[in-house]
């Protein structure tokens, strides 16, 4: 069925499908529409989940996490703050491998208090063990929410699936449902390995962990991240081959015979892949890569990607005010450090806060990286784009 | 069609935004692409507010905000004594305003010399007292814009637009019968 939705509808249109066990959520601008819709199909029956109106955010990641423990399927919603205050909760769910889906909306962190897009607050949260995929407008953010239930319970990993704030979750665009039956049928039932209420098979769960084993429990978490990949490949190809829809770790546009190309994630993918037709139409032979699946890291495609062109610039909207600019930059250099192939890079920083990002704003980074190219060398790493006072 | 923006302006609480989404939901209703979004600043009840759509026949991709609309809608024309609502208009494009005034006084008003940029008046406003019982211009608007734009067929949008209404006031099937009614007495009544 072919409708008109704004992100947070889309998203709040998955969960009713997914009709999880149990929500827990706690309202925060601008993800509150997401559980406010969410809670009218409970109100209205159509879905029989379990809905806990939590006091904070941090007690609504507790319930999710308890929820979890106990082998339902859960989802919850939140933005910036609502993020921040579940930090602590977000490495209790991960360390205890439970695979919790979690839309979140990107807002930037306070302060200044702000209510609008910038990625500070996912980011904030990355080392958190949490899988992160970033959705480009609200077609994926739908088809991402309902894979990641899947991709949650194979890893054994809690996912987080986001949409650019205001930009996407209260942006309405054209978006293709599934037909309400077919997206349970898809999924299953959440087989849980191990549960709190299994009595017959007891187990623990969140115990004291000290020297002895925490270490190799860790490592397992980890070995958990490593292999992510390939199941989302694989999810994602399943989701492809049943719905028609398919999505890559990695978005590639134009990148075939690029000399220079930008690196962006979520909705600002759009915007560069329409400052991309018109350079072409220019005869300037740039393309965009989208980073979809910020982590796990995905470093093998992302390579290939980017070592396509001669130049990269790397837009990041959020900074780790480290003095070594943004996050992406940063995986980015890193992974290339043993790369035989290594294109110039130029971290450009821009729309924190929401500050919009023009198609003839990207159009310019591209003609300064042509320029880059032809002088071969980069001037000035680390730039604040489209920021008073630069 | 190539690619389409409209911008609204209205105040908060006059439904700029929702006319935006339900003219967006009709648009994707007749098999076209759509994007309705608001522009969200500090919001209160009576502040000058944006909502924006593009429509197009092909997936729109692009997220960024709309500088150069082909039509403005002004849902209170005292926002033109403050605002330039002519902002970014393109020459041959369409002013849609909710005025008592003619489309002559308008363009005097607003010093529109070139006689490409079309303009058409419609006073949705007393549209909206009349039928609706209150200064809610959003839907008589809708009606006059689907006029004057030639974008969208009338009665698919009604269908649309009733079906919406219908979502959002599943207890008041008066609410949405004086909707429409007044989207009807709009379309009829909007000149250039």
């Amino acid at each position: 069925m072919i409708v008109a939705r704004t992100g947070n509808e889309a998203m709040a249109e998955a969960m009713r499908q997914i009709n999880p066990d149990v929500v827990a959520a706690y309202p925060i601008t601008p993800a509150t529409e997401i559980v406010q819709h969410f809670a009218s199909y409970v109100a209205d029956g159509l879905v029989t989940t379990e809905y806990v109106p939590a006091e904070s955010e941090h007690s609504a990641l507790s319930a999710c996490i308890g929820a979890a423990a106990a082998g339902a399927r859960v989802m919850t919603a939140t933005a910036a703050q609502g993020l921040a205050l579940m930090h602590e909760m977000l490495f209790i769910a991960s360390g205890m491998r439970l695979p919790i889906v979690l839309c979140l909306v990107n807002r930037a962190l306070s302060s200044p208090i702000n209510i609008h897009c910038d990625h500070s607050d996912s980011l904030a949260s990355r080392d958190s063990g949490w899988l992160q995929i970033f959705t480009e407008n609200p077609q994926e953010a739908y088809d991402t929410t309902i894979m990641a239930v899947k991709i949650a319970e194979e890893i054994l990993l809690p996912v987080m699936v986001t949409t650019d704030g205001f930009i996407i979750s209260h942006g309405m665009e054209r978006v293709e449902l599934i037909d309400d039956d077919k997206v349970p049928e898809w999924l299953g039932e959440r087989k849980a390995p191990y549960t709190l209420l299994d009595v017959d098979n007891p187990i623990t769960i969140g115990m004291l962990d000290l020297q002895d084993y925490y270490f190799e429990h860790k490592r397992q978490e980890i070995e958990a991240m490593n292999n992510a990949l390939p199941v989302i490949e694989k999810v994602q190809k399943d989701f492809g081959d049943t719905f028609g829809r398919y999505y890559p770790i990695v978005d590639e546009y134009r990148m075939e015979d690029a000399e220079v190309a930008v690196l962006v994630m979520g909705s600002t993918g759009g915007t560069g892949k329409v400052a991309v037709d018109r350079m072409r139409k220019k005869g300037k032979k740039v393309g965009l890569v989208r980073c979809r699946v910020y982590r796990p890291f995905p470093r093998e495609r992302m390579l290939k990607a980017i070592t396509k062109v001669k130049v990269l610039g790397i837009m990041d909207r959020a900074d780790t005010l480290s003095t070594l600019g943004g996050h992406l930059y940063n995986d980015c250099r890193s992974i290339l450090y043993e790369s035989e192939a290594r294109p110039l890079l130029k971290n450009y920083i821009y729309g924190l806060g929401g500050r919009d990002i023009s198609i003839e704003e990207i159009e310019t980074v591209f003609e300064q990286l042509l320029e880059i190219k032809e002088r071969g060398r980069v001037d000035k790493e680390i730039v604040y784009y489209g920021v008073r006072g630069e | 069609m190539v690619l389409l923006e409209i911008r609204w302006h209205g105040r908060g609480g006059q439904g700029a935004k929702t006319a935006a989404l339900l003219f967006a939901d009709a648009a994707v209703e007749t098999g076209k692409y759509i994007q309705a979004f608001p522009e969200y600043g500090p919001e209160r009840m009576g502040a000058p507010v944006f909502a924006f759509n593009r429509l197009s026949d092909e997936p729109i991709l692009q997220h960024c905000g709309i500088k150069n609309p082909d039509i403005v809608v002004v849902l209170d024309s005292t926002l033109m004594e403050t605002i330039d609502v002519t902002e970014g208009l393109k020459e041959d494009g369409i002013l849609l305003v909710n005025t008592q005034k003619t489309s002559k006084e308008i363009r005097e008003q607003l010093k529109i010399k070139s006689e490409k940029t079309r303009i058409y008046v419609v006073d949705a406003s007393k549209i909206a007292k009349e039928i609706l019982k209150m200064d809610i211009p959003n839907t008589p608007m809708l009606g006059a814009l689907i006029k004057v734009s030639k974008l969208l067929e009338f009665e698919p949008m009604l269908e649309s637009v009733r079906k919406r209404l219908e979502h959002k006031f599943p207890n008041r099937p008066d609410v949405v019968e004086n909707n429409i009614k007044a989207i009807i007495r709009a379309y009829e009544e909007v000149k250039e």
